[in-house]
């Protein structure tokens, strides 16, 4: 018991529930809303580059920030258990500020999310959300290039400035935050069921091993695959090349063709892992512990001696929010570190806030008993304050420039599931 | 006056349902033709080019799913005839005055989720679940036995879903036949045997045929049995256009694998009406 990422149950009080349909589980029915943005798809691109020098952002920002005033209200958008049902933090803000908040779980999935809403921002209307979190991916680099997210005015984040751990602000999705700021991360690594698995899993060499003929579980999703495809072969996704991904794919394929995967899952996978449908997968962090968790399993979660990927579900404000000072003004709200700290405890994903732990400990010296213990245990758990060693082991997603890119990576990736 | 109200009425009639069926028919449908022929993409935008690429590569990339779907479409329309076909007849001839309470237990399922149903197979057929765990425990089945994530258990999850669609017709068909033809076929000295094969399964033939029609087509192009039933090497057509609709985004290639789906089954479907000989393909559909 060593490891440093395996983690008590307890770790998880409060979240008795699971975050149902977290990335994927929802992506059936979001093809309905595809049809509709079909009808608006048909005309023009609206690719805009990015402002390429500080100055040049000064002067968006300067754009579109003056002369706008705060409204007293904020729409926001985000995950579904997120945040304690309670929502102390959003209380605290609006006895503070005044500003009401309403706070709906509508985001089940990136690119469903992303489906219903870019039609919408297409065609500038309002999205009724002035806040919304999506998750480092292709669909959040379209939002930036297309030109649909507000330029963020870090004169009106001074919590963020000061707060912020220095690593999220060289995001290679968005560098210097001019679009976002994170909210939370995660990581993506391997989970097992002890039961069937005797020897735990240390590298990513153990999703290849014949031994597990039949009993591995693979993620749908081309980025995820790709990663893991990626370490498999010793490259660092985010630095890799096209030619990387041709043979991180023909090792996916053979892992496929000989029969070791069962099936390529999104969602779903953690119940054939409960049962023992599937030994050994991929698997994302909170997910492990909240099965534990709601269920009494006793799944492992395992960060691959090679690395593991750590995405970030990120702030930002699409363009035509009717309310972006109050939007911006409870961004930086949650780069207070008690209030951090506080939504820490609640979801047990990584944090962007180092300073939150202090809030914890100090929480802990306050509680007694069983609460104290669980609170020390996140205050010292890698997997919300990850320590510089362990950064060291977690990569981020490929980066995908343009759509050509984009085109070509899942023309790699995506023979590889749809087979 | 009253004459032009008689020759408007008709009119009437179909303009509810004909604006529907040209709002939400006609229209995506349109669109969809046009797309795609159209390149580009989301962030350079789209533009009319008359690209029949996508049909090609379409067809290039993916004739492996569209000819698997076909296979499972056939498989699954064959094994729901095999079981539909004693439970139409059986309603129809043996129900007696509890038909309609036969017909609603057939029905039944269909209160609950088409996806839900799916996922329930999941618990069913899980490796250790409730069906296989004690047939392996007593040793009928090997250790590494499994259902789930194989080609069967897409094929049964079609028919399983699509049974109803099957029966009706059928039963429709069988319960017309009159009781007097049978008569008439046993004071001919026709052997049971020979009554149902020369009276019988004739006069059924049309609800054989709806049902193949009403399964048959929806079964081919459907995704959710393949996702979750499915494991490696089971994807089918419909899982492709969804995935390049929602995660590649590339509108073009799905829009034409969608027509190049549709124009292979309404082909399918006429030489299958010629093949048969029924003439009014549409008047047996819609009994």
């Amino acid at each position: 018991m060593n490891d440093p990422y395996r983690q008590d149950a307890a770790l998880l009080r409060g979240m008795t529930q699971r975050r149902l349909g977290r990335r994927d589980a929802f992506r059936l029915a979001g093809l309905s809303a595809t049809g509709l943005a079909l009808a608006a798809c048909g005309v023009q691109g609206k690719g805009t580059a990015r402002p390429s020098s500080s100055a040049q952002v000064e002067s968006e920002v300067e754009k579109y920030w003056s002369g706008k005033a705060k409204n007293g209200h904020v729409d926001f958008a985000n995950w579904p258990l997120y945040m304690d049902p309670k929502q102390p933090e959003l209380k605290e803000f609006t006895k503070r500020t005044g500003i009401s908040v309403t706070y709906k779980e509508v985001i089940q999935e990136t690119t469903s999310w992303y489906a219903k809403i870019q039609p919408q921002l297409a065609a500038g209307q309002s999205i009724d959300y002035d806040l919304m979190v999506v998750t480092n991916s292709i669909q959040l680099t379209q939002l930036i290039k297309l030109g649909y997210l507000v330029p963020l005015d870090h004169g009106r984040l001074p919590n963020f400035t000061k707060n912020v751990g220095p690593r999220y602000t060289q995001e290679a999705f968005d560098p210097g935050n001019v679009y976002t700021v994170p909210w939370a991360s995660g990581m993506t690594g391997i989970a097992y069921n002890p039961k069937y698995v005797d020897t735990p899993p240390t590298s990513y060499s153990a999703l290849w091993d014949p031994k597990y003929k039949g009993k591995v579980g693979m993620f749908s999703d081309s980025q995820e695959i790709a990663n893991f495809g990626l370490f498999a072969i010793g490259v660092d996704p985010d630095k890799s090349t096209p030619a990387d991904w041709e043979k991180a794919a023909a090792k996916l394929t053979e892992q496929r063709d000989s029969g070791i995967v069962r099936k390529y899952y999104d969602q779903s996978y953690i119940d054939p892992l409960a049962k023992g449908d599937i030994w050994i997968c991929q698997a994302w962090s909170g997910d492990i512990f909240q099965k534990n968790l709601s269920d009494g399993t006793d799944l492992k979660f395992v960060v691959p001696e090679e690395g593991a990927t750590i995405w970030t579900d990120n702030f930002m404000i699409p363009k035509t929010a009717a309310n972006p000072v109050d939007a911006i003004t409870l961004i930086d709200f949650f780069y207070e570190p008690a209030i951090a700290g506080s939504l820490a405890e609640y979801i047990n994903y990584v944090t962007p806030v180092p300073a939150a732990k202090d809030a914890i400990v100090a929480d802990a010296a306050k509680a007694s008993g069983a609460d104290r213990k669980t609170l020390e245990t996140i205050a010292e758990s890698p997997l919300v304050f990850p320590s510089d060693e362990d950064y060291a082991k977690l990569r981020t997603y490929v980066t995908l420039g343009n759509s050509e890119e984009h085109k070509k990576f899942e023309s790699v990736f995506q023979p590889i599931t749809t087979s | 006056m009253s004459r032009l109200r008689a020759a408007l009425t008709p009119y009437a009639l179909i303009f509810p349902g004909g604006l529907w069926l040209a709002i939400f028919f006609v229209v995506p449908m349109i669109v969809m033709l046009s797309l795609s022929l159209q390149s580009g993409s989301v962030e350079d935008g789209y533009a009319f080019t008359f690209n029949w690429h996508s049909y090609a590569d379409g067809l290039a990339n993916y004739h492996d799913q569209i000819i698997r779907s076909l296979l499972y479409g056939l498989a699954s329309t064959a094994l729901q005839i095999a079981i539909g076909f004693p439970v139409a007849y059986w309603i129809a001839f043996k129900g007696g005055s509890r038909k309609s309470v036969y017909l609603f237990l057939l029905l039944l399922p269909f209160l609950v989720s088409f996806v839900l149903r799916t996922i329930s197979w999941q618990f069913l057929l899980s490796d250790n679940g409730i069906l296989l765990g004690p047939l392996k425990d007593i040793g009928l089945l090997p250790d590494g036995f499994r259902v789930l994530a194989t080609p069967f258990a897409v094929i049964a999850g079609l028919a399983y879903n699509f049974l109803p669609f099957m029966v009706l017709p059928m039963y429709v068909a069988l319960e017309r036949i009159d009781p007097r033809v049978l008569e008439a076929a046993q004071d001919l000295y026709a052997s049971r045997f020979q009554t149902f094969l020369r009276v019988v399964l004739p006069l059924s033939l049309p609800g054989v045929f709806a049902g193949v029609l009403m399964t048959f087509v929806p079964a081919t192009s459907d995704y959710v049995n393949a996702s979750v039933l499915g494991g490696t090497n089971t994807t089918m057509i419909g899982n492709v256009i969804q995935n390049q609709y929602l995660v590649t985004q590339d509108y073009p290639t799905a829009s034409a694998l969608s027509f190049t789906l549709m124009a292979l089954l309404l082909v399918g479907i006429f030489v299958y009406a010629r093949a048969l000989g029924t003439e009014d393909v549409l008047e047996v559909a819609a009994r």
